[in-house]
């Protein structure tokens, strides 16, 4: 599909032997960028049909304890646990992970910076491979003796390392080995993102010539690349645990279950912001666009996204207070972490400061830009509050975290994924997506949204510990005003997925059937919109590779007629 | 051969971009090992009893094998001035030479672990062994891939082909090296 | 055409050098052996250097020539064998980056992983398991060194719990 309309390529680089792929090599090893990045947005979004039908199972089991759950049968303790961390893994590293950064990093990264594809296609190909690989570790996991693993996607020990805690031997270590893996391929899709971003550059293109998604996900992928190697080296070593009976993370035997905790946290708050900067990306390429407006402030959102990164790693036991970490440490974290509020916050005041004055239409992507900032910010603002440490003291561990990071990831990882997916869908398939269909989508998802995770704010206020699976036998949680906003949650969660079919018809009857589109259906002035639509192999003819004059955000400069210069156009 | 892109012959940076590939992996394995390395020096400074389980271990071919490591590294180095110099074939010997102090390092490790192990000092003896070994696991193991790669490097040098490699392959040797030039008084000096 | 990004440490450019990130070194292959004799000088004193500090008594000559010699064997082969030094700077810069978040994760965690008390908390079951086994070795116990707690290492560095219970080894465990 996304080779369909082939440029005139007739003629390659002089090392490529010129033939047509055979559908082998097309579709089942391929190795141009665009499709690479095909395959990984619809396996991840494919997962998030697993994740969300997790959630589905429980959120049923809480709202109606003990009832069978249509399609899904009873919920037992158990299975209960199972659920709720393969939702947590699944969402994270198998869905918002590959669709912001692999999908559209490797569909966006080649064509944004005019290059014809990245600069290693096999290792490409093979980090793609790696990832299915961890996939189907994943499914497994479900499927073996025991069940699927329920010690929390954050696998702390003694409970994850001792199968007689875990109750799942097999499915324990298979979690485990899927989620290592996972990491093996981010690291070689890293490199790859990274090398291009920095050295294949179109000529002409400086650093400021960038454009946001393309830094975003180049320094997202060197947060991941520098957190990552602790908790390899943990997962090791409670794979070992689990399998071989080390005692790493046994205090009996001269190990420290602490020690996973900060591996695991050590990654786990970077890690946040991996998945956070592409979404941003995003909204500042959508919101410049659909504003008709410079973006504010770009070397202040840069500066600010790299030093949101470098203090990601410094906030990490904010996670870890109650833990039983040493105080003195928790109050270092406290101020850290109520310090990193502080570049995102003018991050989304920067991309508001970029609306003003704009000539502001409100199409779809555009409408999934404005709505991250705004239910972002609510998240964000949550979570200074579980940032000092005294206050987490209540609220760890309670509803009010999970609904702060819903109301991060949320947007993270849906919104920001609509946002980007509605507006280069055009570019993606060659047709427009239909406008009616994608408001419908917009508000049916937006409003839900609102619906379940306040509810659920207002029950960790109230006490509702986390990872518990029935209420009921909790007198002071089971009174019946609690349970009312249990069921109210989950019935917005009924909603939110009723109206996601919106959407998956939106996507396949456009693909087929949607307005064509030609080159750059929303004139905008970056280099992907100077390709077909969608763009042949090599993206340009190779004597015809665009140069740069300018930065990507040249939008109403007075004194032209258009409103809009691309960057390739010379001056 | 390989299709390679017009992506991958530019260099806005100014470094080949398979050097900078390199040079960001070994960002990434700095923590990987660092990660590792960070937890063993926490527990072994926590818990002073393991200095009488750290002296069981062979510092004689400890030794032995940071010699053939430091060997190795000079080969690797001179296989990559001879790439320089354009000279493929000698590029690949030096190479070969390289494997051969991978092939030995590891043949020594084999005797080494085989004779720990035959005394009871097993991975799940205690906590000490279990890093020892899982630390120079991890290292023999990023030695069995470095030893890979250099004959797959060395296949088309020796041709006269992609010497730039021969570079790049040395520089992730230098790094096993490194790693170990701390793993060895981490676990073979400090009793 | 090329102008400087500020933020050096992740993106750079090349002002149109050439392929190479260094220029040709003019190192012929003495210099590897040199460097390569110097190594293997560095290794013998790193070796014999702790002997000296255990029959000596003094841990700080086996810190020294264990550690220290192998920061400055890392340094030469950084430095001489990969030819960092005439890599452009940005490579340096993120290289350092990533050691100094591992220093960073040390000093970190180090507080509650390395101490096993600290302010209002104490691991108990930590100092339980040291107790047992140093009594364990110094009754002659399985790991056959007949009583000798062989000093330790590296409790000098890294102190602020304290130990008081006689879970220690300057302690007179016998």
């Amino acid at each position: 599909m996304s080779e369909a309309a082939k440029v005139d390529a007739a003629h390659h680089h002089d090392d490529h032997h010129h033939h047509e792929p055979t559908f082998t090599e097309k579709y089942i090893f391929p190795l141009d960028h665009k499709f690479i990045g095909m395959q990984y947005m619809f396996t991840g979004m494919f997962m998030a049909l697993f994740g969300g039908f997790f959630v589905y199972a429980f959120r049923m089991q809480l709202a109606f304890p003990g009832m069978s759950v249509p399609g899904f049968g009873t919920v037992s303790p158990t299975e209960y646990n199972m659920l709720i961390t393969n939702h947590g893994s699944v969402m994270i590293f198998w869905v918002a992970m590959p669709v912001l950064i692999a999908a559209f990093g490797n569909f966006l990264i080649p064509l944004m910076i005019g290059a014809d594809d990245m600069v290693f296609p096999k290792l490409n190909r093979l980090s793609y491979q790696v990832f299915l690989v961890s996939i189907l570790i994943l499914m497994a996991s479900w499927f073996v003796e025991g069940g699927g693993f329920g010690g929390a996607w954050t696998s702390y020990p003694p409970l994850s390392a001792d199968a007689s805690y875990s109750m799942t031997p097999l499915g324990s270590s298979l979690w485990l080995l899927a989620v290592a893996v996972e990491f093996a391929a981010f690291l070689i899709g890293g490199i790859n993102f990274i090398t291009t971003a920095m050295n294949s550059r179109a000529p002409g293109m400086r650093a400021k010539d960038v454009p946001m998604t393309v830094w975003m996900i180049c320094i997202a992928s060197i947060l991941f690349m520098a957190s990552v190697g602790p908790l390899i080296a943990g997962a090791i070593m409670l794979f070992f645990d689990q399998m071989i009976g080390t005692g790493f993370f046994d205090p009996k035997r001269g190990g420290d279950p602490i020690l996973w905790q900060h591996l695991f946290w050590f990654f786990g708050h970077p890690e946040v912001y991996v998945v956070l900067l592409p979404a941003c990306g995003f909204v500042a390429d959508v919101v410049t666009v659909f504003a008709r407006k410079k973006l504010f402030g770009y070397q202040t959102i840069l500066y600010t996204a790299i030093g949101t990164g470098v203090l990601s790693f410094f906030v990490w036991a904010h996670h870890q207070f109650v833990a039983g970490i040493d105080p003195r440490m928790a109050n270092i974290f406290t101020v850290t972490t109520v310090l990193i509020s502080i570049p995102i916050a003018e991050m989304m005041f920067l991309f508001i400061a970029t609306l003003y004055g704009g000539s502001i239409r409100f199409t779809t992507p555009m409408l999934w830009a404005l709505g991250f900032i705004g239910e972002f910010l609510i998240g964000g603002v949550t979570g200074i509050f579980l940032g000092a440490s005294g206050m987490d003291i209540y609220f760890h561990d309670t509803y009010f975290v999970i609904a702060h990071f819903h109301y991060t990831f949320f947007p993270i990882a849906f919104i920001g994924t609509f946002t980007a997916f509605t507006f280069w869908f055009p570019k993606m398939f060659g047709r427009m997506m239909n406008e009616t269909l994608g408001k419908v989508h917009f508000w049916g998802t937006i409003i839900p949204l609102n619906t379940i995770f306040i509810p659920l704010f207002i029950l960790g206020a109230a006490g509702q510990h986390r990872r518990i699976y029935n209420y009921n036998h909790f007198p002071d949680l089971a009174t019946p005003d609690l349970q009312a906003l249990r069921v109210i949650a989950t019935v917005s969660l009924l909603v939110l997925i009723a109206f996601q079919a919106v959407f998956i018809f939106n996507v396949i009857y456009s693909m087929f059937a949607g307005e064509k589109a030609g080159p750059n259906p929303w004139k905008s002035n970056t280099l992907e919109w100077t390709t077909p639509s969608p763009p042949g192999h090599g993206n340009w003819h190779p004597n015809d590779m665009p140069t740069v004059y300018r930065g990507p955000y040249e939008y109403s400069v007075p004194g032209r007629e258009d409103d809009y210069w691309p960057q390739n156009e010379p001056t | 051969m390989s299709f390679k892109p017009i992506a991958t012959t530019r260099s806005a940076t100014g470094v080949m971009t398979a050097k900078l590939a390199i040079w960001w992996l070994l960002a990434s394995e700095i923590v990987i090992f660092g990660g590792l390395l960070a937890a063993y020096i926490m527990h072994r400074i926590g818990h002073p009893e393991w200095a009488n389980y750290a002296v069981h271990t062979n510092t004689m071919l400890g030794t032995l094998n940071t010699f053939i490591l430091l060997t190795s590294s000079l080969t690797a180095v001179l296989a990559h001035h001879a790439a320089e110099q354009g000279d493929g074939p000698k590029a690949a010997r030096f190479l070969y030479m390289t494997i051969g102090g991978a092939v030995g390092f590891l043949v020594v490790k084999t005797f080494e672990w085989s004779n720990e192990i035959a005394h009871g000092y097993t991975i799940t003896a205690n906590t000490f062994w279990s890093f020892y070994y899982t630390a120079a696991g991890i290292h023999g193991a990023h030695v069995i891939v470095g030893a890979l790669c250099m004959l797959w490097v060395a296949s088309t040098a020796r041709k006269n082909q992609e010497l730039h490699r021969v570079e790049n392959v040395g520089l992730y040797w230098h790094f096993v090296d490194l790693v170990w030039i701390f793993l060895f008084p981490l676990l073979y000096i400090a009793k | 055409m090329s102008d400087n990004a500020a933020s050096a440490d992740k993106h750079d450019h090349g002002d149109g050098h050439g392929d190479h990130g260094h220029g040709d070194h003019s190192h012929g292959v003495d210099f590897y052996y040199k460097t390569y004799a110097v190594l293997l000088g560095l290794l013998v004193i790193s070796v014999l250097g702790p002997e000296v500090g255990e029959a000596t008594g003094l841990q700080i000559i086996t810190l020294i020539t264990a550690f220290g010699i192998a920061v400055v064997k890392a340094g030469l082969v950084i430095r001489n064998f990969m030819h960092l030094t005439l890599e452009k700077r940005f490579v340096h810069y993120f290289l350092i980056t990533s050691l100094a978040f591992m220093f960073l994760f040390f000093f970190a965690v180090a507080p509650d992983v390395l101490n096993h008390e600290g302010s209002n908390w104490v691991n108990e079951a930590a100092i339980a398991h040291i107790e047992r086994v140093q009594e364990e070795q110094a009754a002659g116990g399985g790991h056959g060194h007949g009583g000798h707690d062989a000093g330790g290492h590296g409790d000098a560095e890294h102190h602020e719990g304290g130990h008081d219970e006689g879970g220690h080894d300057e302690g007179g465990h016998h």
